[in-house]
């Protein structure tokens, strides 16, 4: 919208050309100047301005939609998808939105690229089993995705679907894994999923894990540098998100340099974190693992205790813990070992 | 001696243009009088903003995210639209989202809260005061009006097209967040601090001319001054004469206060309250379990 051309506006044309001999050619360039400024640079008067303006605005504008069309909408896609986790379901109102961006993040080795292996399965099931029948791009920047785990967890959760002839095969065909090398070629796979998406069906994309980006980011906010627009990544898969209405899922890493620290994400401080819908929060104290709803427009902070089987993560309580205040946002680590770098440890047995 | 006296009785035509233009002190009393403030949902917060959120006004509410500005924003967008039967103003809402916070589900929700509420109080009629069509969620959710910005662009020239859009009657704008496409991608600062003024003059002006109520959501940021993280609004300085009243929502503990910052008439106060499924209400003490619909 803003790099709609002037010239295609339907301006008067001597209005158009006074315009143009004066490079200002999109809506972007015209709306960045005050109408003096505008003024002054064309050498026209301020109702000329202000007509043309008027028009440039109507056609930069996005449409108007009522909230009324916006739900009917939500209605056709379905809009969610259900974690079988029947608590977070409950909490979330359906499951993992679509069309919106939701950050898992947690120390290391706590669950969260198990919850990621069961999503990428739920959406790959066909629909008479509840799932989305679709492709899934599970971008893998840290080789932490087990295609054994991820047929465990099909076997257990889902028997009689992965016990008959060829589905095993079938549903595992339809997770497309990215190992992406480099932070650059990251980037760049991003730019090219767009197309993927909407060329190959995708149903939900998985980024396990953002922690490698957004360190990057993080430093260059605190140091206080002016940010330029490069691409800060999770606002681009938000806007991914709400294009091709799909969900999209990011992991984040938080790291406790010993058992017990409490980790003060500094959410507040940090511009993406706006970008994000969702953000369940995984932790561990009082010697249990659990997952935090920490942002959410429909439900309020509650914290469920899980576990990690063979067939994934199970809640071992439907009805939430209260969680208020600052805890909404703090990381308990306690009683994680996460000196060791690299692959998640398969937490079978829980704790 | 005539151009002189032409003169003498075109100044004084002038003046009196001039003076027909303005409204008197008595005269703006009334109107203010006559003007039913949008409530927010909690009475105690209602009572520190003198009834609620003015009419007539631009409202910044500022606060740190997960601090309930998006749900404050849609309460409003919802509770304009209260009928004058039941003590609202029968309004319609526009609503400007900048980073795609607003949630349909969530809206729906805050409706079927506010629609029970409104039952249970008028409980004692009999009869519904309203066309019974008015009080469904669907007809509130066809009072707001949505646009999804996505660039600085977009934002102003939603801001500047709204001067048409308002003509057909709206009572409340609500922009979320107002600073956030203006925070990077712009290169010249104090340019960008004119054309934000130019966008709050606009919004200004709308105020007056179509008597209705702007609220500014901004971002409250963490800035690093004198080797310390420090909270403070997002382009505050450039941004600080802009509106006519503002409200810092914060953690106070484990409970959300609202307190008025900046007014010309109402004092420095702090309220709680609460983010419940229903929506905004009154911090009560039997409240404490989490219930799930």
């Amino acid at each position: 919208m803003s790099n709609k051309l002037i010239s295609q506006m339907g301006l008067p044309s001597s209005l158009a050309n006074v315009f143009s001999a004066r490079n200002i050619l999109t809506a972007k360039d015209a709306l960045s100047l005050p109408e003096f400024d505008l003024m002054a640079l064309l050498d026209v008067d301020r109702d000329q301005v202000r007509t043309a303006v008027a028009r440039i605005s109507e056609i930069a504008c996005p449409p108007c939609r009522t909230a009324l069309s916006l739900m009917e909408d939500r209605a056709l896609t379905g809009g969610y998808l259900p974690t079988r986790l029947l608590g977070l379901d409950r909490a979330l109102r359906g499951g993992i939105p679509f069309g919106a961006l939701t950050e898992l993040v947690g120390p290391s080795g706590i669950g969260k690229t198990q919850f990621c292996l069961k999503l990428a399965l739920l959406a790959a099931l066909p629909s008479s089993y509840g799932g989305l029948n679709g492709r899934v791009i599970y971008m893998d920047t840290e080789s932490k995705f087990h295609s054994t785990r991820l047929i465990e967890i099909g076997r257990s959760s889902f028997p009689h679907i992965f016990n008959s002839e060829g589905m095993a095969q079938e549903m595992a065909g339809r997770i497309i894994v990215l190992r992406p090398a480099s932070l650059d070629e990251l980037t760049e796979s991003l730019q090219q999923i767009q197309l993927i998406i909407l060329q190959h069906d995708v149903k939900l994309l998985i980024v396990d894990s953002m922690a490698a980006i957004l360190v990057g980011e993080n430093e260059r906010s605190t140091t206080g540098q002016k940010q330029h627009s490069c691409h800060l990544p999770l606002s681009f898969l938000k806007s991914l998100a709400e294009f091709s209405q799909i969900p999209i899922v990011v992991t984040n890493q938080v790291r406790s340099q010993n058992n017990y620290e409490v980790v003060h994400y500094p959410f507040q401080g940090i511009q993406w974190a706006h970008a994000v819908t969702i953000r369940l929060i995984f932790e561990a104290h009082s010697g249990q693992r659990f997952i935090k709803i920490s942002k959410s427009p429909t439900s309020p902070a509650i914290a469920f205790p899980f576990l990690v089987k063979s067939s994934g993560i199970a809640l071992l309580s439907d009805e939430g813990l209260e969680v208020t205040g600052s805890e909404m946002s703090t990381i308990r680590c306690e009683g994680l070992n996460v000196l060791v770098e690299g692959a998640e440890p398969f937490p079978h047995l829980g704790c | 001696m005539s151009a002189s006296i032409a003169m003498a009785e075109s100044s004084r035509s002038g003046a009196h243009a001039l003076l027909d233009g303005a409204q008197t002190a008595w005269d703006m009393l009334s109107e203010e009088q006559m003007q039913k403030p949008i409530t927010t949902g909690c009475e105690e917060l209602d009572t520190i903003l003198g009834g609620g959120i003015q009419c007539k006004a631009v409202t910044e509410i500022g606060g740190i995210p997960g601090i309930g500005k998006t749900q404050l924003g849609i309460q409003l967008a919802v509770n304009v639209q209260i009928p004058v039967q039941y003590g609202g103003l029968g309004g319609k809402a526009v609503y400007i989202d900048t980073e795609g916070s607003f949630m349909v589900e969530r809206a729906h929700q805050i409706i079927e809260g506010c629609i029970a509420d409104l039952f249970e109080k008028f409980e004692h009629r009999k009869q519904s005061l309203v066309c019974p069509y008015i009080l469904q969620p669907n007809s509130f959710l066809a009072n707001i009006f949505y646009f999804r910005v996505c660039s600085y662009t977009e934002q102003i020239a939603a801001v500047n097209y709204l001067e048409k859009f308002l003509e057909e009657h709206k009572d409340i704008i609500v922009v979320d967040s107002i600073t956030f496409h203006f925070r990077r991608d712009f290169d010249d600062l104090a340019m960008r601090t004119r054309v934000l003024g130019g966008m709050s003059s606009k919004l200004m002006r709308f105020t007056k001319k179509h008597n209705l109520a702007v609220v500014l959501l901004n971002q409250v940021t963490t800035k690093f001054v004198d080797g310390s993280f420090q909270l403070t609004l997002a382009l505050g300085d450039s941004w600080s004469h802009a509106c006519t009243n503002r409200i810092i929502l914060y953690w106070n503990g484990n409970e959300r206060h609202a307190y008025i910052d900046k007014s010309p008439s109402l004092r420095s106060a702090s309220a709680p309250f609460q983010v419940t499924s229903k929506g905004i209400r009154n911090v009560t003490s039997n409240c404490k379990r989490v219930r799930m619909m």
